[in-house]
């Protein structure tokens, strides 16, 4: 279970640039939720997403996962919990190792790195069955660097390799804002399927109020960072893109 | 011809301190090429593994603990760079250049504040010897080089694949990546820092036994030539060389081409004065070559 509560960060403070991102914000996730975060640019959605990953620290609030609280704990050691796609793809993988080399780096989130070989044969095999269910033939370029690979090929990589060792909770911060359209349905549907199969509670931002309703089973709104919307289950069924343009232009 | 005879008689005597040079060209390639920064902490560091090597054995300590004492000078040399890098926020050149210059001090303090310490080959028992590198024995200094050359890339290989190693590598390639990963990429590039100036300092040591003194200048310049090492490995043999135990191995052949073009054109009359400009100019010609030609690579 994640929870935010009483969240606030604010960017450039005490100067003319000041700008509030996080305003108290308090935010309860159970486990197994898929929730969808929309919002106008600079509503908060991303600055939620980076103040649970530890990317910056935030003003005052507490963010507490599982009754662990991640508030002061380093970015790296909050890896151990989470896992991570980001807008660019450029951003979740080592473009000059291969593939194979970052899975195995994923595959060690949170251990203890040590003098062991890097990867071990059994590795190398579980890694091929996993690539094949993604329908991308990289199964057959495993140590081809991920430098070569198309922007979709590298979000679905960075899926995987997010979801390798099962994170308590899967951040998605736009992921398949910077894809065609044809490619950014297919890594939706990769992402759909692996957080079923894992039954991973999940926070996955967009800009496609569609893909927002397709997807999970709720859905919260920001607006100046506070969360302005918030509907769950059977509600959110029934919410049709009309509603939350509404909300928008309100 | 006299030219040419004067060339080939001092090609042992290039090859042998582009060897020399290459361990630490392998240190620059570390932090280069892997952790991705500028350490500037070379220039020092090297003069540190003389000084710190040719001090101890001058006061009686065994040729090998003397070479080992300079290696962890040069890591904590490296060490302090990481953290004034990671801990103190001061970006990764600066963080060199101020080790850089205390090293200077640091220098002259361990050679008991002289400029220079020279070291006999008759009195002491050194690995290796400019004086013999025309010899066809074993105590020619250019095998003991090679021996010396080949156990550090076997065990850089080795450590690079290991986990801790290819979590460095991790580090310099992205290191957003790497921290969502739990990489702590503070730690790996004080480790990587450490390790570089520790292979800087042995190329220091060696260097100052080689040529019978350790002087505290005899690190100046030494980044530019680690360099032109790395970039003329990287433009030479970069597209048949893939494998990292190769890529290294072209580092310090890169060294090596460094120094018998430099003693060609010494053979055919460049000034010794001018030395640091030529070198200057060819790092800088080889380093704007892909920036030139609009290749992504930035260097």
């Amino acid at each position: 279970m994640l929870k935010l509560i009483d969240v606030c960060k604010t960017f450039n403070a005490g100067t003319v640039n000041e700008k509030v991102a996080l305003d108290h914000l308090d935010l309860t996730l159970e486990d197994g939720d898929f929730v969808t975060v929309i919002g106008s640019n600079g509503a908060g959605k991303s600055t939620a997403l980076n103040a649970i990953a530890g990317t910056y620290p935030v003003d005052q609030g507490k963010v507490l996962l599982d009754d662990v609280d991640l508030t002061d704990m380093p970015e790296h050691k909050r890896a151990f919990y989470l896992g991570r796609v980001f807008q660019d793809p450029m951003m979740g993988t080592a473009p000059d190792m291969q593939i194979e080399e970052n899975l195995a780096l994923a595959a060690r989130r949170g251990n203890k790195r040590g003098f062991k070989w890097y990867i071990t044969p059994e590795e190398r095999q579980q890694y091929r069955e996993m690539l094949k269910d993604l329908n991308l033939g990289l199964e057959d370029r495993m140590t081809s660097k991920v430098g070569l690979l198309s922007g979709g090929q590298r979000q679905a990589l960075t899926l995987l390799m997010a979801t390798l060792k099962k994170p308590k909770l899967l951040l998605l911060d736009e992921h398949t804002a910077a894809l065609d359209p044809k490619t950014a349905a297919k890594v939706l549907e990769i992402s759909d399927k692996i957080v079923a199969d894992n039954h991973l509670t999940t926070m996955m931002v967009t800009h496609n109020m569609r893909d927002a309703l397709a997807h999970g089973n709720r859905l919260i709104m920001f607006h100046e960072g506070k969360i302005v919307i918030d509907v769950k289950g059977e509600d959110k069924k029934k919410l049709t893109a009309a509603d939350l343009l509404e909300y928008f232009e309100s | 011809m006299n030219y040419f005879s004067v060339f080939l008689s001092s090609l042992p005597g290039a090859c042998a301190q582009g060897l020399a040079w290459g361990i630490m060209a392998l240190g620059v390639y570390l932090t280069f090429r892997i952790l991705n920064t500028s350490d500037l902490t070379v220039d020092g560091s090297l003069a540190t593994g003389g000084a710190m090597c040719i001090a101890l054995m001058t006061a009686g300590v065994n040729t090998g603990l003397a070479i080992l004492a300079a290696v962890f000078c040069g890591m904590l040399a490296g060490l302090i760079t990481g953290l004034l890098h990671t801990k103190c926020g001061i970006p990764a050149i600066l963080a060199g250049i101020l080790t850089q210059l205390s090293l200077y001090s640091i220098n002259l303090r361990i050679m008991g504040n002289r400029a220079n310490l020279p070291i006999s080959v008759d009195r002491f028992k050194l690995l290796v010897s400019q004086r013999y590198v025309r010899n066809l024995d074993l105590k020619n200094p250019i095998p003991v080089f090679v021996v010396i050359i080949a156990v550090i890339i076997a065990i850089l290989y080795w450590f690079f694949g290991t986990e801790l190693g290819s979590s460095i590598r991790a580090t310099g390639n992205n290191a957003h990546m790497a921290k969502a990963q739990g990489v702590n990429t503070d730690t790996n590039k004080v480790l990587g820092l450490s390790l570089a100036n520790g292979l800087v300092a042995l190329s220091g040591s060696l260097i100052a036994q080689y040529q019978g003194a350790a002087d505290v200048n005899m690190g100046r310049g030494a980044i530019v030539i680690g360099l032109a090492a790395v970039i003329i490995s990287e433009v030479l043999f970069g597209k048949i060389f893939k494998n990292f135990s190769l890529k290294m191995l072209a580092v310090v052949l890169g060294a090596v081409i460094y120094y018998i073009v430099l003693q060609l054109v010494l053979t055919l009359g460049l000034n010794t004065n001018d030395l640091k400009l030529f070198s200057a100019l060819i790092v800088a010609i080889f380093l704007a070559i892909p920036y030139f030609k609009g290749g992504k690579k930035d260097a």
